[in-house]
């Protein structure tokens, strides 16, 4: 596969639900080695986006080629084994299993060697600071340990692009810092990156380039900067109020 | 990859014990026919076919969080294929472990509009489908409606002879279905089967086939049922539908993993000895050995929701069948063996 070929390519998604239209029309290309942040107001088809760039739900209308191959039919056990991981808004731990089973589950379905999934499986719980407590069962974990464990979940799967959506909601300024040292190791492992985030400031650490949706549409596409300071994008996310 | 040293724990010497006596243990009951009187047999091999409900009731909805109330289908079928085959002129022993694998193998297309339905629609589906067998099966002029009939093929063989068979396979039935339940749980498949049970969105969304998964382990299930409802038949040679596709046999699988614990695997065979015993020692008593099951099952619910051997792991970490997976990091197995295996919250 060329160097310049985007690493994912969605042509004209279309979702609806009902009478809703949540996804009406989007395209975007992500490069190798990318971090591209999200932003947009609730309800603006974020989410919906992940959901259908992951294959936890079909479009109604448009394709998705990932790593050269389109993808569109595939579900999403496939799709995750071939490297297009997200993570869940609202963090969904295996609660009965330890956090360890539960990243040895994710590296586990790779078919590789077992000695390889133990190693993957560590080096994620390494990464997100979870070693410490590997062998606690995830129900007794606090929302900070179960966003970090749906990260290193997603990573132990060996992903070449992570979706993430709202992995960094409600975290204090030292563990978004610790956060942004994560995603930038990803990035150095030459793992592209789609990041939702209402937290702008802590986004745009590591966004080289920005996303900003509203109503099911990308109303701003482009250097981070720039896209906070279009009139759509100021109108419809950030309330009149330039950043 | 990761600089970190570490070793993976699946074993513990309490389990590598266990599974010694474990061995020496069935290698007893082998050989109990020769000093065991006819009576402690029969009880014996009971014993096994509540041992088989409970672990298979207990590897569908403990480990694979699939509830059903209607697990007597297969039990009911297993026999009824078994009185079907044996018919036909098929050694009874031969028709019983045919016919429970005819009942695996007609779970595989059930399997497919089953596993559509989630939590409660399962379960109450699964004890439709249970019904609605148990009238195809009155339809067969061989059975005769609710009269039913009996495996008379059984009569070939002389009565010690017959017990001694029927014991045996009840013994080979349980400890295979154990052990290749045990391993089972122990692969990978296992973990993927747990991690469905507390997620199915999140575990399909890391590589995890959930329908194909979750078929695997309500074919086992099924084909277990099937096993202990030929046995059963065996024991109790006649056979009528009622007795079969009653719902009872889905209440006391629950019973028994309920009070075991339910997703541990020791406390599936808990449950099952200590159902046995309440059942031999209170049986006789009718409608008050009901009342004191379901009084039972209340206090257990109330008192002890993870049942006996779940409180006993939260509390010592003990592990006698680990099916888990233990991360010690930096250090030998030895110096952190002492800690629990789950840190309770």
């Amino acid at each position: 596969m060329p160097a310049d070929m985007p690493i994912l390519a969605a042509d004209g998604l279309h979702k609806r639900f009902g009478a809703l239209v949540v996804l009406d029309g989007v395209s975007l290309a992500i490069a190798r080695g990318e971090a591209l942040g999200i932003v947009g107001p609730n309800g603006a088809g974020k989410t919906t986006l992940l959901s259908v760039l992951s294959g936890a739900q079909r479009a109604d209308a448009g394709a998705i080629r990932f790593a050269g191959n389109d993808v569109t039919a595939l579900a999403a056990p496939a799709r995750c084994r071939r490297g297009l991981v997200r993570t869940h808004q609202i963090p969904q731990p295996f609660a009965g299993m330890t956090v360890f089973e539960n990243a040895f589950v994710a590296a586990g379905q790779s078919g590789r060697p077992r000695g390889e999934c133990y190693d993957r499986a560590v080096d994620a719980l390494r990464l997100c600071g979870m070693l410490g407590i590997a062998n606690r069962t995830a129900d007794t974990l606090g929302l900070l340990d179960r966003k970090r464990l749906e990260l290193a979940r997603a990573l132990a799967t060996g992903p070449s692009l992570l979706l993430l959506d709202e992995i960094g909601g409600g975290l204090t300024d030292a563990e978004a810092g610790e956060l942004v040292e994560v995603i930038r190791e990803l990035l150095r492992r030459d793992i592209s990156i789609v990041w939702i985030e209402h937290i702008v400031h802590v986004l745009l650490q590591v966004a080289r380039r920005l996303i900003c949706m509203d109503a099911g549409r990308i109303i701003a596409d482009g250097e981070p900067k720039a896209v906070l300071a279009n009139a759509d994008v100021v109108a419809a996310y950030l309330g009149g109020v330039a950043a | 990859m990761s600089a970190v040293a570490f070793t993976v724990e699946r074993w513990t010497p309490a389990a590598r014990l266990t599974i010694a006596a474990t061995v020496v243990l069935a290698v007893v009951a082998a050989l109990a026919p020769l000093w065991l009187g006819p009576g402690a047999m029969d009880r014996l091999t009971i014993l096994f076919v509540y041992v088989i409900l409970a672990a298979m009731w207990n590897a569908l909805a403990g480990y694979g969080g699939l509830v059903s109330v209607g697990q007597q289908v297969f039990f009911g079928l297993g026999a009824y294929f078994t009185i079907r085959l044996a018919d036909a002129g098929i050694d009874p022993f031969v028709a019983m472990v045919a016919g429970a694998v005819i009942v695996g193998v007609i779970a595989v297309p059930l399997s497919f509009p089953m596993l559509q339905l989630r939590g409660g629609e399962f379960a109450i589906g699964m004890w439709v489908v249970a019904e609605l067998a148990h009238l195809l099966v009155n339809l067969d002029p061989l059975i005769r409606g609710e009269t039913g009939t009996s495996l008379i093929a059984l009569n070939a063989y002389d009565a010690p002879m017959r017990r001694n068979l029927i014991y045996w396979l009840a013994l080979v039935s349980v400890a295979g279905l154990l052990g290749g339940l045990f391993l089972l749980l122990r692969s990978r498949i296992g973990a993927s089967i747990q991690a469905i049970r507390d997620s199915e969105e999140a575990a399909a969304s890391l590589g995890v086939e959930v329908t194909r998964t979750k078929r695997l382990i309500f074919v086992l299930a099924a084909f277990g049922a099937a096993l202990a409802g030929a046995l059963w038949l065996a024991t109790a040679l006649t056979f009528q539908p009622k007795a079969y596709f009653s719902v009872q046999w889905t209440a006391y699988m629950i019973f028994m993993v309920l009070v075991g614990g339910i997703g541990t695997f020791e406390g599936a065979i808990i449950g099952a000895v200590i159902f046995f015993a309440i059942e031999t020692w209170f049986g006789a008593a009718g409608v008050w050995y009901l009342v004191g099951l379901g009084a039972a099952a209340l206090v257990f619910a109330l008192l002890l929701p993870r049942g006996i051997w779940g409180s006993v792991e939260r509390r010592t970490g003990l592990r006698l069948l680990p099916v888990g997976y233990r991360l010690v990091v930096g250090a030998s197995p030895a110096a952190v063996r002492a800690a629990p295996l789950k840190e309770t919250s």
